[in-house]
């Protein structure tokens, strides 16, 4: 009896003996539907509109897109879901490599990698878009929910992501980029702009992410990015335990961080409500504090300092009064007390000594915070937390305000 | 004075008729636009009852190491219309006239006394009992011993290459287009018995895409292996073994070259008398570069792994990743220098799971022999990280 019940089980588990797992087949109606939306994506041409009925459709397989001039339009990012739970290839949700892109009012769900990847493309539209990762947050989560690289001209309104295991809204290596009106929950980064040329990034509410709104420079890349305003947004209570993979570029980001510039110049932030980040409400730091630099891995014509940040105009609220890491936990233990908190700015205080004249940088690439009572902690992480101090008057100074974006198509 | 090729022609044709030839007459079918429905439609390459035999003019091809696609082997084949011919290039895919005709077949060696539509395939680099003949390819393959699984056709057409993938039935008698792909539960079993079930995913035509459009500004289909590294090395035809550049040479398929000896060549992966830097980069070149190359798809991240890129951290080396999200496996850097164990790639290689695997499609299983390769590269890489 006993060898019969365990050759059964065997049979109905499909893998004794094996190691791989069979995936979840479509149902019938699914895999009719699936193969339907992969000929449209095939025969897609410019003027073409896909339209996704409303209704959760379960596919197993990336939806690649290669024609320009289309249109992706489902009945609102709570009726046409396309869910990707058991997909066997992919690894995204959606793959686009085309221009004159719009895709509207659909949601993405439970993609293995990113749920939607623009690469290359011009001019493209992502509006009323929702990719979630239905099961919260979770390390085995996709990367990346929306993700435009290597484009240009870029909107991307009223959409939201929720769950990456990395960035939700991820602008990479691109150039002109408005973000608007979007919503960021429980990702490890809200939203990321890195190695972009001109982006503005206003009315959106990222909360419960470990860091609410990023601008990153990461080395090796064609594309050095500069050129970000960060306004008009509210980013608070980003707390969430940083559930990143190791060695993943956001995965140096401390819990609680409300806004991080990392490296990356002429940044402008101003007019957003942030609040109740427990690390620091706003962090200014240079890619020596991700622990990923080294001289043969990093091209040495890359430049990790943070030059020319201009802060003003925020509404700060709580926060710095838990921070993430021990070094941090000790740091603001030491300075501010058990009950104490850090300024609503943590800057990781590197700067490059070479460009210093009489002790401070030259005007153009200063550090300039105009922003109320808001002090500024140096932390000192050149020498190891040696040091550090808050200031105010130093930050004192101003920078010529960047210019808005404008898209052609918006 | 018959020309060369008409000669080869002649002999193969003789040899064909020796050995099984009962096929039609009919020539190769270049279709200048549409997706024939059947993969006999082209008659490149056809059923005859025990063998999938090539057609007249019709090439088979092997390469110095290849794609890994879930232990598949692979049968190719190339022809051209009379009178037209390749030209030579050095580094990239030949400058093929239209009206070339790829196809590459993707079959397992059944295991023994398995039936014809057994899920049960061997998992083996062994290809002696595949074929109809002592000689490799050029007779076709011998159906009794293999589970043919799927055909892809790369056509070149006036406004460039097309992809087609198309689908063996049970039967095996027939391949039919399946634009949109198909995932077939397979199941491998190696020579120690071990079994392991998985499903071997046919990809889309925009899938074919992923991997054949190597430039992300064209956006042109491109052969990936018909290079001159990939092709320099011999091959056993019906009549003659030789060097598959000399071969297309005499045949008129190719023109521009002089002396094979003076093309590259990679190395086989597989052969332990080559050098192990020479091997390690042959896989990654066949099995990565069509992506990560500098105007490849994977360009965003700035690992450039053809045969091409410079022994630094564009190879990987103490390299950061750039988008690899959860695909780091808690690992730092690309390539750890003498420390497998602490680097992306091998990680990304050994996983199966969408979203850390690499590469991203063409399989669901693992390639073991090639992540040991990778590996023991990385371990005979020297220096640190700092």
């Amino acid at each position: 009896m006993g060898k019969v019940a365990i050759a059964i089980l065997c049979v109905l588990a499909a893998g004794c003996g094996g190691g791989g797992t069979a995936p979840q087949a479509l149902s019938a109606d699914d895999a009719a539907y699936q193969q339907k939306l992969q000929e449209l994506f095939l025969d897609a041409k410019p003027g073409s509109v896909i339209e996704i009925p409303a209704g959760r459709h379960a596919l197993d397989r990336v939806l690649t897109l290669r024609a320009n001039g289309v249109t992706i339009r489902g009945l609102g990012s709570d009726k046409s879901i396309l869910s990707f739970k058991n997909e066997i290839s992919g690894p995204e949700g959606m793959l686009v490599y085309a221009s004159d892109f719009t895709i509207e009012h659909l949601a993405i769900e439970d993609s293995k990698g990113d749920g939607l990847k623009v690469n290359d493309g011009e001019n493209i539209t992502i509006r009323d878009v929702r990719v979630e990762w239905t099961g919260g947050p979770k390390t085995t989560n996709g990367a990346y929910g929306i993700y435009p690289v290597k484009s240009k001209n870029v909107l991307i309104e009223d959409s939201a992501s929720i769950g990456a295991s990395d960035a939700g809204i991820y602008v990479g290596q691109s150039q002109n980029v408005i973000v608007r009106r979007n919503r960021a929950e429980k990702n490890v980064a809200g939203i990321e702009i890195e190695n972009t040329i001109n982006a503005d990034v206003y009315e959106n509410t990222a909360t419960g992410n470990t860091g609410g709104i990023l601008v990153f420079n990461m080395p090796n890349l064609a594309q050095p990015g500069q050129s970000t305003r960060v306004f008009n947004n509210k980013s608070f209570d980003n707390n969430l335990a940083n559930f990143a993979a190791k060695g993943a570029a956001v995965a140096s980001v401390p819990a609680g961080s409300g806004v991080v510039v990392n490296s990356n110049p002429k940044v402008e932030i101003f007019d957003n409500d942030i609040a109740g980040n427990h690390t620091a409400n706003l962090i200014i730091s240079s890619y020596f504090s991700t622990n990923y630099y080294n001289t043969r891995g990093v091209d040495p014509k890359y430049d990790p300092y943070p030059r020319a940040i201009f802060v003003y105009g925020n509404r700060f609220k709580g926060g710095g009064d838990s921070p993430d890491g021990l070094e941090l936990k000790t740091l603001k233990t030491a300075m501010f007390g058990i009950n104490g908190h850090f300024p609503d700015v943590l800057w990781d205080g590197y700067v490059d000594t070479k460009s210093l004249v009489n002790g401070l940088p030259p005007a153009a690439e200063r550090i300039c915070v105009q922003n109320g009572d808001a002090e500024v902690l140096n932390a000192d992480g050149p020498n190891k937390y040696k040091n550090p101090k808050v200031d105010k008057t130093a930050f004192q100074c101003e920078l010529p305000k960047l210019a808005a974006v404008e898209l052609p198509h918006s | 004075m018959l020309d060369a090729r008409a000669w080869v022609l002649c002999v193969c044709a003789a040899a064909l008729a020796l050995v099984a030839c009962s096929r039609t007459s009919q020539p190769v079918h270049f279709f200048a636009e549409g997706r024939p429905s059947k993969l006999s439609d082209w008659q490149v390459i056809y059923t005859d009852g025990p063998n999938l035999a090539l057609n007249a003019g019709v090439i088979p091809y092997d390469l110095n190491t290849a794609l890994f696609s879930d232990y598949a082997h692979k049968l190719r084949t190339i022809w051209m219309p009379r009178g037209t011919s390749a030209k030579f290039s050095a580094d990239g895919s030949f400058d093929f006239p239209v009206g070339t005709i790829i196809s590459k077949t993707f079959y397992y060696p059944r295991t023994k006394g398995a039936a014809r539509d057994s899920i049960a395939v061997a998992r083996t680099y062994d290809q002696s009992a595949d074929f109809s003949d002592k000689a490799q390819g050029e007779l076709g393959l011998k159906l009794a011993n293999v589970h043919l699984v799927e055909t892809r056709i790369l056509v070149r057409r006036q406004g460039g290459w097309e992809a087609l993938p198309y689908v063996w039935n049970a039967a095996q008698t027939e391949a039919v287009l399946a634009r949109t792909g198909d995932a077939k539960p397979l199941e491998l079993v190696s020579d120690d018995g071990t079994k392991q079930a998985f499903t071997y995913v046919v990809p889309n035509e925009n899938q074919c895409a992923g991997c054949h459009v190597v430039d992300l500004k064209t956006k042109q289909i491109a052969p990936i292996g018909t290079k001159a590294r990939h092709l320099n090395r011999e091959y056993s035809y019906a009549m003659v073994r030789e060097n598959q550049l000399l071969h297309w040479t005499k045949l008129g398929y190719l023109t521009g070259i002089t002396d094979p000896a003076s093309a590259a060549k990679n190395a086989d992966w597989r052969d332990v008398a080559q050098p192990l830097d020479a091997r390690a980069r042959a896989y990654l070149d066949i099995n990565c570069g069509h992506c990560h190359n500098a105007k490849g798809p994977a360009n965003t991240t700035a690992l450039d792994l053809t045969i091409f890129a410079a022994d630094d951290r564009y190879l990987g080396i103490c390299k950061p990743p750039v988008a690899a999200g959860r695909g780091t496996g808690d690992h730092f850097f690309d390539i750890v220098p003498g420390n497998p164990q602490d680097s992306i790639l091998p990680y990304r290689m050994r996983s199966s799971e969408p979203g850390v695997m690499m590469p991203e499609q063409g399989r669901t299983t693992t390639h073991v022999e090639g992540v040991v390769l990778i590996e023991q590269w990385i371990s005979a890489t020297t220096g640190r990280c700092s």
